[in-house]
């Protein structure tokens, strides 16, 4: 077995100082293989949204060690692509300038921006709307064009928090479906924040539960359920009974061991 | 493919007959209840017409006098009158001159500054206590002391309209690019962009429209303290033309200059906001 692709050990991190400082993350642990799509699930306020931040090294921690092939993660780069939950596409860019913006600051040149830029809005289904502005797009749409902006500058993992909590039902099926498609063609380590126990079951290799008070990390199952995977897969026995399991862990996770 | 949010369900099922005529009618007066475009119009354009004939009708009765009130028709002639001597043309010239000047100085600080201080925290803690200090000072306090320091001249002009626009615009300014989604500068981060370009590539673009809104806003405000200016100390302009008409009883040229400086207020919004949705038509927050 190769090194991992992303180490995190002994992480911990609290918020405040003094009297006022709460630890938000207790010796985390965990390891992502090359390619593995590992995702972290628990109820809110387990830290996992946190995690995933210092990982993409928007935030600090205060100790323990972090580091992605093999070299510690210092600050924010271009080897780690974020799709946030929010939407963060530029609003005065259309979709095309969107991915554009991304791959200048990566330094690619102009002819190089476009094609790709392209490539990457087929690559996530939107090829027709390349000249289109945020404000003309669904939430749905919103999202492709992020996760097609995070991947198009070949970063070695990409990170999502929660990409797809503010999308309906529906929606939400058919960006799990296409996330999958994408994935299982393209192959790519990924961490990926979720309290949608189905999408985590559906989507992961690896599902790691997170309990609060404070966060860290009390169990993680392996997902063997056979790929390429489509929606039917949902209604086989395995997949439910590995949903129900992790389930009841975030239930058992989320009793809290201590009053805060 | 989602291409198309959900389908919305109809939110009232079938009503039918009186009901539904009460329901609409209530409806028209409900919070938030939409009116046709015409409708609206009709409305604004009735209350204006009542005004004037209220105004006109009691000229024409003689309830008040002349030199309390004039007619609209003496206000409309007088301002012709002025207008046919050049009068009216040089007081505009003056005033929008000053106006110009005073914003675009008051402008050109206020938005560097607030967008240092809404950006850096040690910036807002060396300079937002002190703005919000001072633009508690009521700036008609500060008229003596702009002419004991720039007498009466355009100068006293610009630092009236400075004091009454810039410190109000820097902490709106600063609340507009508090207000850009941490998201955005957290993407800017992630994608490895210095501080400097996050600043200019996306709090600036992205602020863009609510700085656009309150620079109209402070425009309108501008407006007031410009007449303030030529109230008190000015040879020209169409503040000093209200002043020297209080002098001698000419009611028709001060109520003619005041609805004047209130269609100038709002034509200069007006093109304000038509710029700014020309400027900003693919940003949905505008």
């Amino acid at each position: 077995m190769n090194s991992p692709k992303l180490r995190i050990k002994g992480l911990h991190k609290s918020f405040g100082t003094g009297a006022r400082r709460t630890e938000v993350l207790r010796d985390i642990n965990l390891d992502l293989a090359d390619n593995e799509f590992v995702s972290l699930v628990g109820t809110s306020g387990c830290g996992k949204s946190t995690l995933l931040s210092i990982v993409a090294g928007l935030q600090d921690f205060d100790s323990g060690d972090l580091d992605i092939d093999g070299s510690p993660i210092l600050k924010p780069g271009l080897d780690r692509g974020v799709v946030f939950q929010s939407y963060t596409l530029l609003p005065w860019l259309t979709a095309q300038q969107n991915i554009e913006f991304a791959l200048k600051a990566a330094g690619h040149d102009r002819a190089a921006c476009r094609r790709i830029a392209l490539e990457h809005l087929d690559l996530v289904k939107l090829p027709r709307s390349a000249n289109l502005y945020p404000s003309e797009l669904s939430g749905g749409m919103k999202q492709r064009v992020a996760i097609a902006r995070a991947l198009s500058y070949r970063p070695k993992m990409l990170l999502m928090d929660e990409p797809f909590g503010a999308l309906d039902a529906l929606t939400r099926h058919q960006m799990q479906e296409l996330l999958t498609q994408i994935w299982e063609e393209h192959r790519l380590t990924v961490l990926f924040v979720t309290h949608d126990v189905e999408e985590a079951v559906y989507l992961s290799d690896r599902i790691a539960v997170m309990g609060i008070g404070p966060g860290r990390i009390m169990r993680t199952f392996d997902v063997d359920i056979e790929r390429p995977r489509r929606e039917e897969v949902m209604e086989s026995a395995a997949f439910m009974d590995l949903q129900r399991n992790v389930h009841k862990a975030i239930r058992e996770a989320s009793r809290r061991p201590e009053m805060a | 493919m989602p291409d198309e949010p959900a389908v919305k369900a109809n939110p009232s099922g079938p009503v039918t007959g009186l009901a539904a005529r009460q329901a609409t009618r209530r409806r028209s007066f409900g919070i938030g209840a939409p009116i046709a475009r015409s409708r609206f119009l009709m409305i604004a354009v009735a209350v204006f017409a009542g005004l004037g004939l209220a105004w006109w009708a009691a000229t024409g009765l003689e309830l008040v006098k002349p030199i309390f009130l004039p007619s609209p028709a003496s206000v409309v002639t007088q301002l012709g009158k002025l207008w046919a001597d050049g009068t009216l043309l040089i007081d505009l010239k003056a005033s929008i001159y000053r106006i110009s000047v005073g914003f675009l100085i008051a402008s050109a600080l206020s938005i560097p500054i607030g967008v240092l201080i809404g950006s850096f925290r040690t910036w807002e803690a060396a300079i937002e206590p002190l703005v919000d200090f001072i633009r508690y000072m009521p700036v008609v306090a500060f008229v003596p002391l702009s002419i004991l320091w720039a007498g009466t001249s355009d100068a006293q002009k610009f630092l009236i309209i400075f004091i009454g626009t810039f410190f109000q615009q820097v902490l709106m300014i600063m609340d507009n690019v508090k207000r850009v989604p941490a998201d955005f500068v957290g993407l800017g981060r992630t994608l490895g962009l210095p501080d400097r370009k996050i600043l200019t590539r996306i709090v600036v673009p992205s602020a863009l429209p609510g700085i656009w809104d309150t620079l109209r806003i402070s425009l309108g405000w501008a407006w007031t303290w410009l007449v303030l200016a030529e109230l008190v100390a000015a040879t020209s302009g169409l503040g000093y033309r209200i002043t020297v008409s209080q002098r001698y009883f000419q009611t028709n040229t001060i109520i003619g200059y005041i609805l004047l400086l209130g269609m100038l207020g709002l034509i200069t919004d007006q093109v304000m906001k038509a710029l700014g949705k020309a400027l900003f038509r693919q940003d949905s927050r505008s």
